[in-house]
């Protein structure tokens, strides 16, 4: 099989693997967090809306709390502005309750380089002083050119550069699987 | 995607996807506007100079402001105080800016075509603050957006612009620009002021205001330049007035609740009373607040990314 980005070489989680994935993040928030006191889900676009929607509902099912969901566009924030051709459309960022002295938990789909967690972060800053944040993602592919690291990690993948980490999710792709591609 | 232009020069050159572009991003802009923390890093590096041959306070203080929530460096060069006074060309005076790796200029002037001279001699971009009378681009998208924020789509609205559309650059973007989104536009004002030949740009053009006023969704009053008063365009301020002034009781005539918008200065008392000035039917603060989000859209537009000049 192939899209357009690569060849596909493997399929990393299937449907059931993304769930169980997810749900154990959810877990694993709430049991690091001692509970769900203080907590806001921020999801980082696009991917990253879509699970913290989810963990919001999984969190809802065991713990019966509703925790605020916010949005975070990180385009305005992005470091490589000055250096890419395509100018990326700016999208709204939507986190609707104050995040200080909150712990805010990140969510993004893949980590990779660290620099979209490096924007995300600043972003973040920019809405007010959370007491802490915390780094969601639900796969974590290697290759940081920052220091920094994920606090919950639904699939450890070790790749390489040449790979691409395609993540699918019902909401934005109509299809649902993490594949391991060939760059082409 | 960027905005596939070097410089913003005027609403008749844009198309209906660049307008809803620049709409769409300065409703994101907005809302980093109104954040306790309004800086973003984005612009980082970049400067914006502002070029300003005719007086101005909210236009040059808005583009600063945008330019700075960007991260932009802004400078302002006040004409009186500068070389100009000595007697040094546009045309020096700009090639000196760009010298000094100017990113953005923004230009004011008193000539109808300045700013396209401007952007055909600069690499930088360059935004109209107004030339003359020919366009003044971003009053005319704050006030697209301030109509779209209260009204939703404006396709089929009626908004009657009264007053000196013959010298008003507000009044000809805002016939470019809402002509293309689908408004239907009057245009109101004494017959030296607004002469039948702007008929010919797509809109109703009328004397008589009383008689357009039904069913009109936005009124628009302009500034009165008072000097034209002098000029022998019209006779008294209060014959002005009593015709083609806002009062709260002329704007019953409307038949709903109409939105009121003035790019200002207000004259009050001569093209809008207190009264209606200070209603919450007028958009008058809210308009100068979207001119900040429409002006960070387009130096963001314009500047973020890639080098700015489109090939």
């Amino acid at each position: 099989m192939d899209t357009l980005e690569g060849t596909v070489k493997s399929k990393i989680l299937d449907a059931d693997g993304i769930r169980r994935a997810v749900i154990r993040i959810a877990h694993e928030i709430v049991e690091k967090n001692k509970g769900t006191d203080k907590l806001i889900l921020v999801g980082i676009r696009r991917r990253g809306v879509p699970l913290a929607e989810r963990i919001q509902k999984y969190i809802l099912e065991f713990e019966g709390v509703q925790l605020p969901l916010g949005i975070l566009d990180i385009t305005l924030y992005r470091d490589d502005l000055s250096t890419i051709d395509v100018q990326p459309v700016v999208h709204e960022t939507d986190v609707p309750v104050s995040i200080e002295g909150k712990t805010v938990i990140l969510i993004d789909d893949v980590l990779y380089t660290g620099r979209t967690a490096r924007a995300a972060l600043d972003a973040t800053m920019d809405l007010g002083r959370p007491e802490r944040i915390q780094l969601a993602v639900l796969v974590d592919r290697g290759h940081r050119e920052l220091p920094i690291r994920a606090d919950y990690v639904g699939k450890n993948l070790p790749t390489s550069r040449r790979e691409i980490v395609a993540v699918c999710l019902q909401e934005v792709d109509e299809a649902e699987e993490v594949l391991l591609l060939e760059r082409v | 995607m960027k905005l596939q232009r070097k410089d913003v020069l005027g609403l008749e050159e844009m198309d209906v996807e660049e307008i809803r572009q620049i709409l769409q991003t300065a409703k994101v802009m907005k809302g980093i506007l109104m954040r306790p923390i309004k800086k973003l890093p984005t612009l980082k590096g970049k400067s914006v100079v502002n070029l300003f041959y005719e007086a101005s306070t909210r236009t040059r203080t808005s583009f600063e402001m945008a330019a700075k929530v960007l991260g932009a460096d802004t400078t302002s060069i006040a004409v009186a105080q500068s070389s100009v006074s000595k007697g040094e060309s546009l045309y020096d005076t700009a090639k000196t800016i760009q010298a000094m790796r100017a990113d953005l200029v923004i230009l004011r002037h008193s000539s109808s075509g300045s700013a396209s001279f401007l952007a055909d001699i600069l690499d930088a971009g360059v935004i109209n603050a107004g030339d003359g009378q020919h366009e003044h681009p971003t009053q005319a998208l704050l006030d697209i957006f301030t109509m779209e924020e209260k009204l939703g789509d404006l396709e089929g609205k009626n908004v009657v612009i009264v007053g000196d559309v013959l010298h008003s650059r507000v009044a000809r973007s805002n016939v470019w620009g809402l002509r293309k989104l689908g408004v239907n536009v009057t245009l109101v004002g004494p017959p030296t002021l607004a002469p039948a030949e702007m008929g010919g740009l797509g809109v109703k053009l009328t004397h008589d205001l009383d008689s357009v006023l039904p069913g009109a969704d936005v009124v628009m009053a302009l500034r009165l330049q008072l000097e034209r008063q002098k000029s022998g365009l019209f006779p008294s301020l209060r014959e002005y007035s009593h015709l083609y002034g806002l009062t709260s009781e002329r704007l019953k005539k409307t038949g709903k609740q109409s939105v009121v918008m003035h790019p200002g200065p207000m004259n009050r008392g001569v093209e809008i009373s207190d009264e209606v000035a200070d209603s919450a039917q007028a958009l008058i603060e809210r308009q100068v607040t979207n001119g900040v989000a429409i002006r960070m859209a387009l130096i963001y537009l314009l500047i973020g990314g890639s080098a700015n000049v489109v090939a």
